[in-house]
């Protein structure tokens, strides 16, 4: 088997990866991307409407209201010291984006441009501030694409299509690297490293109506399963309120911060109901349970009453060739409608994953061991949407996702530079390091009855079903019955291309795999949870319970164990933000 | 509807071939992409790239009845049947519709696609008024897709030796930032006969953009900006 050695190794080139690469590339080590696909095409790429940070710039400003909006924002479940760094961190990592030539919407006055977004406000609570900073409605295309150039500068080095496989781990639980397979050659490789970062992104493709990207199938978290280790918080998935009708295509909540808005059937603004505040720009899982709500009850747009309506139409033609341009394509081209002229036909979809690889601020992975709940596992880490540090809670805002990939990446960057000058060389691989990678390999060689894309189908439409907006006890345990079957399934299925060049079922096969294990992490955690909180919304207990459940779920694949670790209330310097009732 | 899909499978030892495919798909709403894919649940042995499906990330630009589109914005109601999906041209062929596109990248790398700027960073952003940023719209916006540069007979001929327009596009993007400061260095390095100048004009380039973008006017303006430099 071939073999490869460099000091450190990132898995995945999407913001998050290509951040944390770009530390290691400036410095002397030798680092290595694995991607399994060409960098550009990760899914950071579809990321809308800006990244938040409080830079003042049309407005008042404080990284401190941030701060207090992203804790509110999250149910009060994310941890306010990673949160206070987050927030704190803002402002100098988006100028380091410009800086490194991001191009940036401008303000008259030559300064980065910033919209206003969901969920964000003045003075603890306040009026609507102004805080995402745009580059049009492309930022995410613009920040991939910036990093990348910067990665080649710096030359480091890219295994692009490759798929990485499994952690290698040694007795004393050490990572010393990971199996991969060249997706071109469908060759096996081994590739060592002394640190080692996961940068996979989401999983919203466990769902059938996603905003993500096909390639968002949670392949670190299935690695990071495989290996003994937990996954944190696995309830809270993310619905987008809007969302291409039929298609899960993502309107970005931009078009909401430049003036939009929701219409039902009826013509009414039905938001302001259900906040009378913030109205549009409530957090994302209040506007998506409302349109959930006005949909059920019969109050949705179009012959099916299946949607709602985005209006935006009176917002005038320049502002949307200006500042929203791309989303006025993707109108278009997927709803066969021009918003200048006629409203978009939106409906939620599934679109990020609050939980995921338990990290802490610096980006190691942390895990239960012998001295507490949240030891560092040695030489592994992991940032991005994959990791749960937890600065989203149960409920992410909108434009703090790309800050998450940068402030993380660039941390996790910097610890790991720390982490390899502490431990200078290289441990000893354990014997047979690759054999569970080969083995699991090998078995889609065998022929099975059972077809992959049958199963994955089947997978998406259960979690749809089981584990959408609204949940109760009774709907999540058939989900996971259900899923019980599919995994039989999956047992006995095989491919019927068993080549090696580029051979994309093998992927999908692969992938698949860890779809699975992620639907079952959220199925089991959703039913342990028995609060609503944020995102993860129980009919069956339809309150917050601080009481009981301000502490976050930690989920283990051995017998489907469920623990618990508490969250970290108190920040870094700054008074502990007290967990209220959650208005807007 | 019908299509006709290239094949080629390396390790089958035989030549590549066009395949007559039946699908039962209701083209309405539906993209060329929804399409290949079904076809790939029924014959799994179809080998495509794709990712977003809505037409950011460009990975799967094929060459559709002749024309280089991102098969996930392309709809199904557009086209005339047999629907004959082939790769790229102009690249080698790895399997299927599945294309080498190492030089391509290497052709975007040769122009060295990063902000060049050797001041000190202050402590905030740069300034860049709206009307020096709007000179960026219409070139940053490339998703390096590679449908412009392999639907250009310049590239065809010469692809070790003149960048394509993808890559001249990007290479203008830098150029026209205010806020780099190689732009001589930049110009320098695309002066040469095949570089830059291999570029008639065709314009195949212009047409076969899925982003709307205009490669052919971005080498206009480089070429006017290295006249200029002369006089």
């Amino acid at each position: 088997m071939n073999a490869r050695r460099f000091d450190a190794l990132i898995i995945g080139g999407g913001g998050a990866g290509l951040r944390a690469a770009l530390q290691l590339a400036r410095s002397d080590y030798k680092v290595a991307v694995v991607s399994k696909v060409f960098p550009t095409r990760s899914h950071t790429v579809s990321a809308q409407g800006g990244i938040t940070a409080a830079l003042a710039n049309v407005d008042d400003d404080r990284w401190e209201w941030h701060m207090y909006d992203t804790v509110k924002g999250g149910d009060w479940l994310g941890d306010q010291d990673a949160i206070e760094f987050m927030c704190r961190e803002a402002a100098s990592a988006v100028y380091e984006l410009e800086h490194m030539g991001l191009p940036f919407s401008r303000l008259d006055n030559g300064k980065i441009y910033q919209r206003p977004f969901g969920g964000q406000s003045k003075n603890f609570g306040g009026e609507q501030a102004t805080r995402t900073c745009a580059a049009a409605d492309r930022t995410g295309h613009a920040l991939l694409h910036t990093l990348y150039q910067q990665n080649i500068a710096h030359r480091t080095q890219f295994f692009d299509e490759y798929f990485a496989l499994d952690l290698i781990r040694d007795a004393d639980g050490y990572c010393l690297g990971v199996t991969a397979i060249s997706i071109e050659t469908g060759e096996p490789l081994l590739i060592e490293a002394r640190a080692t970062l996961l940068a996979t992104g989401g999983a919203g493709r466990v769902f059938g109506n996603s905003s993500n990207a096909m390639i968002n199938t949670g392949d670190g978290l299935g690695m990071v399963l495989r290996a003994g280790l937990p996954l944190q918080d696995m309830e809270f998935w993310q619905f987008h309120p809007t969302g291409i009708a039929g298609v899960g295509s993502l309107i970005t909540e931009g078009v909401r911060g430049e003036g939009g808005y929701l219409l039902n059937k009826n013509g009414e603004r039905f938001m302001e109901r259900y906040a009378p505040h913030a109205k549009d720009l409530a957090g994302r899982d209040v506007v998506a349970r409302a349109i959930a709500i006005e949909i059920a009850e019969g109050r949705g747009c179009g012959p099916h009453g299946d949607h709602v309506d985005l209006k935006l139409d009176h917002l005038g033609e320049t502002l949307i060739a200006e500042k929203l341009p791309g989303i006025r394509e993707l109108a278009v081209r997927f709803a066969g409608v021009d918003p200048a002229k006629a409203p978009i036909p939106v409906a939620p979809t599934a679109h990020y994953m609050m939980g995921g690889i338990p990290a802490n601020l610096h980006g190691q992975v942390v895990a239960p061991a012998r001295f507490g709940p949240e030891e560092p596992v040695p030489g592994l880490y992991a940032v991005g949407e994959c990791a749960c540090v937890s600065v989203h809670g149960a409920n992410r805002l909108g434009g703090n996702s790309l800050l998450d990939l940068i402030v993380f990446g660039r941390a996790a960057g910097l610890h790991m530079l720390e982490y390899l000058r502490d431990n200078p060389y290289p441990r000893d691989l354990p014997d047979n390091a690759a054999e569970a990678s080969l083995v699991r390999l090998s078995r889609w060689d065998r022929p099975g009855s059972e077809r992959v894309a049958a199963i994955t189908d089947d997978l998406r439409r259960m979690m749809q079903m089981h584990a959408g907006v609204f949940r109760t006890d009774a709907v999540l345990r058939a989900g996971l019955e259900k899923l019980d079957a599919l995994e039989d399934r999956l047992e006995n299925a095989g491919l019927q291309d068993t080549s090696r060049v580029f051979n994309t079922a093998r992927i999908e096969a692969l992938e698949l795999e860890n779809l699975i294990v992620v639907a079952r992490a959220t199925l089991v955690s959703a039913i342990h949870r028995t609060e609503s909180r944020g995102a993860h919304t129980r009919d069956d207990f339809p309150a917050r319970d601080d009481a009981h459940w301000l502490k976050h779920t930690l989920y283990s694949r051995a017998g489907d164990q469920v623990d618990a670790k508490p969250v970290r209330l108190k920040p870094l310097t700054v008074e502990t933000i007290q967990p209220q009732e959650r208005v807007y | 509807m019908k299509f006709r899909l290239y094949r080629y499978s390396p390790e089958s030892g035989e030549k590549p071939f066009m395949q007559d495919v039946e699908l039962d798909i209701e083209p309405a709403g539906k993209m060329l992409l929804d399409a290949l894919l079904a076809i790939k649940a029924q014959d799994e042995t179809l080998s495509l790239r794709r990712s977003c499906r809505e037409g950011v990330c460009g990975s799967d630009a094929v060459n559709v009845n002749g024309k280089n589109r991102l098969a996930c914005i392309t709809p199904l109601s557009e086209l005339k049947e047999p629907i004959e999906v082939r790769p790229l041209p102009g690249l080698p062929v790895i399997r299927d519709l599945i294309v080498d596109m190492e030089p391509f990248y290497k052709q975007y790398r040769s122009i060295k696609p990063w902000l060049i700027n050797d001041e000190p960073e202050p402590e905030v952003e740069r300034l860049q008024s709206p009307a020096d940023r709007a000179l960026l719209d219409g070139a940053y916006e490339c998703i390096l897709c590679a449908c412009c540069t392999t639907s250009c007979p310049s590239f065809w001929w010469n692809p070790d030796t003149f960048v394509g327009p993808a890559g001249l596009l990007q290479a203008y993007r830098f150029i026209a930032d205010s806020r780099d400061e190689a732009t001589a260095a930049r110009l320098d390095n695309l002066e040469d006969p095949y570089r830059l100048y291999r570029c008639r004009g065709i314009m195949n380039c212009v047409d076969a953009c899925p982003k709307g973008l205009n490669p052919t006017a971005a080498i206009g303006r480089i070429k006017s900006l290295l006249v200029k430099r002369r006089v």
